[in-house]
């Protein structure tokens, strides 16, 4: 257990190395220590507002661990309850969603209304006068908050606001909600799958540029095989592609690419009878961002991280995917698609269409990553190497997606977290 | 709707171009079922591309909307003909490499039911349970094949043919990368 002693990371400015303890992916310890000192104390992504639009809306959830329920109350608002009887713990909402006026608890039927007031208990006579049921609701998060329909929770009263969380990060969810007039919504569908690997090697590979080629060349072929112009793609043009680090540990890749967009990059396979359709839809947004913006909006597509494992890339369809560890060599993952309220069903099945050539466990692309990550979790076991490289582009001006500026960002804040405590512990001890 | 000898088929067929006497028996059913299941599992592909129709439809719904429409609902996959002979393609080259080496499965089929038919459209289904082994690793995938079969010649070809996962989640699965 030498290696324990390490630090995670070696983050060598000078020489230009980055390295990463392997420890991280596979110590029980280590997974513990993130459960504390990340995923109960930053923003985590819980759902978007779209999935409950009318009171009485829920949707119930495993975030962080933690079974909760997104629920719209009878006034209106949105809100994120902890999903246990505050009496003696049992789960009031079993359904996956659904709509109701009240949550009743089955085990002794204490019923919340949908704000998550506890408004009937059976024999409440038996109670003292020290019970007082108005403190006895279901009890939210620390902190709940919404950025242009995306929903976070937080489980830390200490952590700053979700706006100032979110740091370079906000440009890019707005142009993801900017793609609607009205509103953004989740389609219906969650793809639930897994990987047997560590949860920060999906952080890693959701915006790494570098495996595109190598992992996907079957997709490529595919597009290829299709009639698409590989030439439109970033190798080709350097000029349009950048990877940014958004601060906070949340980080971007942009780039333009060769697949179609239904937000509003045609190609040939979506057929020639589309094209005028794609030329209108490019025009309002034009008129309505100007075309600089719009080009961005429309024309590039942009793998987001947001710290610590929200990934929302805006590729040839845009995805939203979370996952948890369950064990360190084990992580849950859910995907949705997101779409524009307004887009016509034709648009819509398009969009489908275009998300399943790449993405989600039945996709060209996706079951090669999951793949990846699984091979690199098993070669882990060689503790005799200790550590993962994460060096690439660190000395170059401007750090292009096939670098690995990325996960450094993720890493530097990953570690920042992880040994904080220890500082304040360290402190204390002085 | 269920077997050959049920007298309701008679009215609820009268639309179809395919009467009740002329379905399929049950045994014809299971003989595809099983001689699909059979080139599957040894992944002799492209004979079993051959099983489809010329406009083949194969479909996996999420795990919490089963009976969900593609066109509307975000599935795990929906291929047209295009798009399966492209998976098979490269299923059987080198670079899939979640099959690639390919994984050892095995179908059981069983509960073979003949439903009725739609127009030239004759409805089948079926349970399955495939057994998926990799890297010592075995994932059961559940669930039931609903198929859409038309008559060419004396084959049945496979017109739709749709995979309903009883599986909540693919979970630990994490993927379906062979054909289900």
């Amino acid at each position: 257990m030498e290696n324990a002693a390490k630090p995670f990371i070696i983050d060598d400015e000078q020489a230009g190395l980055f390295r990463v303890n392997r420890r991280a992916f596979i110590d029980p310890d280590c997974l513990e220590q993130e459960r504390r000192a990340i995923f109960d104390r930053c923003w985590i992504y819980v759902g978007h507002e779209s999935e409950v639009p009318h009171p009485g809306d829920y949707r119930s959830r495993t975030v962080a661990g933690r079974p909760l329920m997104l629920v719209r109350g009878d006034d209106g608002t949105l809100r994120v309850l902890l999903n246990t009887c505050t009496h003696r713990g049992a789960m009031v909402c079993r359904q996956r969603s659904g709509n109701a006026k009240t949550f009743q608890c089955p085990y002794h039927a204490w019923t919340y209304n949908s704000r998550g007031q506890l408004i009937g208990v059976p024999g409440e006579d038996s109670y003292s006068d020290g019970f007082k049921r108005e403190q006895m609701g279901l009890v939210a998060p620390s902190q709940v908050d919404n950025y242009r329909g995306f929903i976070f929770a937080c489980f830390d009263p200490a952590t700053r606001s979700l706006y100032d969380y979110l740091a370079g990060a906000r440009e890019y969810l707005d142009m993801v909600a900017d793609q609607s007039e009205v509103g953004m919504r989740i389609v219906a569908g969650q793809q639930s799958y897994s990987a047997r690997a560590n949860w920060k090697l999906l952080v890693e590979n959701s915006y790494d540029g570098y495996h595109g080629l190598p992992t996907h060349q079957r997709y490529f072929t595919f597009l290829s095989d299709l009639g698409i112009d590989m030439r439109a793609s970033s190798a080709a043009t350097p000029n349009r592609q950048k990877a940014v680090d958004l601060g906070n540990g949340h980080a971007v890749v942009e780039y333009q690419s060769a697949w179609g967009r239904p937000i509003a990059h045609w190609v040939a396979p979506f057929g020639e009878h589309r094209k005028p359709h794609f030329e209108e839809l490019r025009r309002k947004f034009d008129a309505r961002f100007g075309p600089e913006r719009a080009g961005r909006i429309c024309e590039t597509s942009r793998n987001l991280g947001i710290f610590p494992n929200l990934v929302i890339n805006d590729i040839m369809a845009i995805t939203i995917r979370t996952f948890f560890p369950v064990a360190p060599d084990y992580m849950e993952v859910n995907a949705w698609a997101l779409a524009p309220m307004e887009e016509s069903a034709q648009d819509s099945a398009l969009r489908l269409d275009n998300f399943l050539t790449f993405l989600g466990p039945g996709g060209f692309a996706t079951p090669d990553d999951v793949e990846m990550l699984e091979s690199c979790q098993r070669g882990f076991a060689n503790r005799e190497v200790a550590w993962s490289d994460i060096s690439r582009g660190m000395k170059r001006a401007q750090p292009a997606i096939t670098d690995e500026l990325q996960m450094r960002a993720f890493w530097r804040q990953w570690n920042r977290l992880m040994t904080q405590p220890k500082l304040r512990q360290a402190r204390k001890a002085a | 709707m269920e077997s050959l000898d049920d007298p309701t088929q008679a009215a609820a067929g009268e639309k179809s171009r395919v009467t009740p006497a002329q379905l399929p028996s049950r045994q014809e059913v299971e003989d595809l079922f099983f001689h699909e299941a059979a080139l599957l599992d040894q992944w002799r592909l492209e004979e079993w591309l051959e099983m489809l129709s010329e406009d083949p439809v194969y479909e996996i719904p999420p795990t919490d909307v089963p009976e969900g429409d593609s066109r509307n609902t975000l599935f795990i996959i929906a291929d047209d003909g295009v798009r399966i002979r492209s998976r098979v393609k490269q299923l059987l080259g080198k670079s899939a490499w979640a099959e690639s080496p390919h994984s050892r499965t095995r179908r059981i089929i069983s509960n073979v039911r003949v439903l009725g038919a739609e127009g030239d459209e004759i409805l089948v289904t079926a349970n399955f349970a495939v057994h998926r082994m990799r890297y010592e690793s075995v994932d059961s995938y559940i669930g039931r094949y609903d198929y859409k079969l038309i008559r060419r010649g004396k084959d049945l070809l496979i017109k739709q043919r749709r995979v309903i996962l009883d599986n909540e989640a693919l979970r630990p699965h994490g993927k379906i990368s062979f054909i289900l």
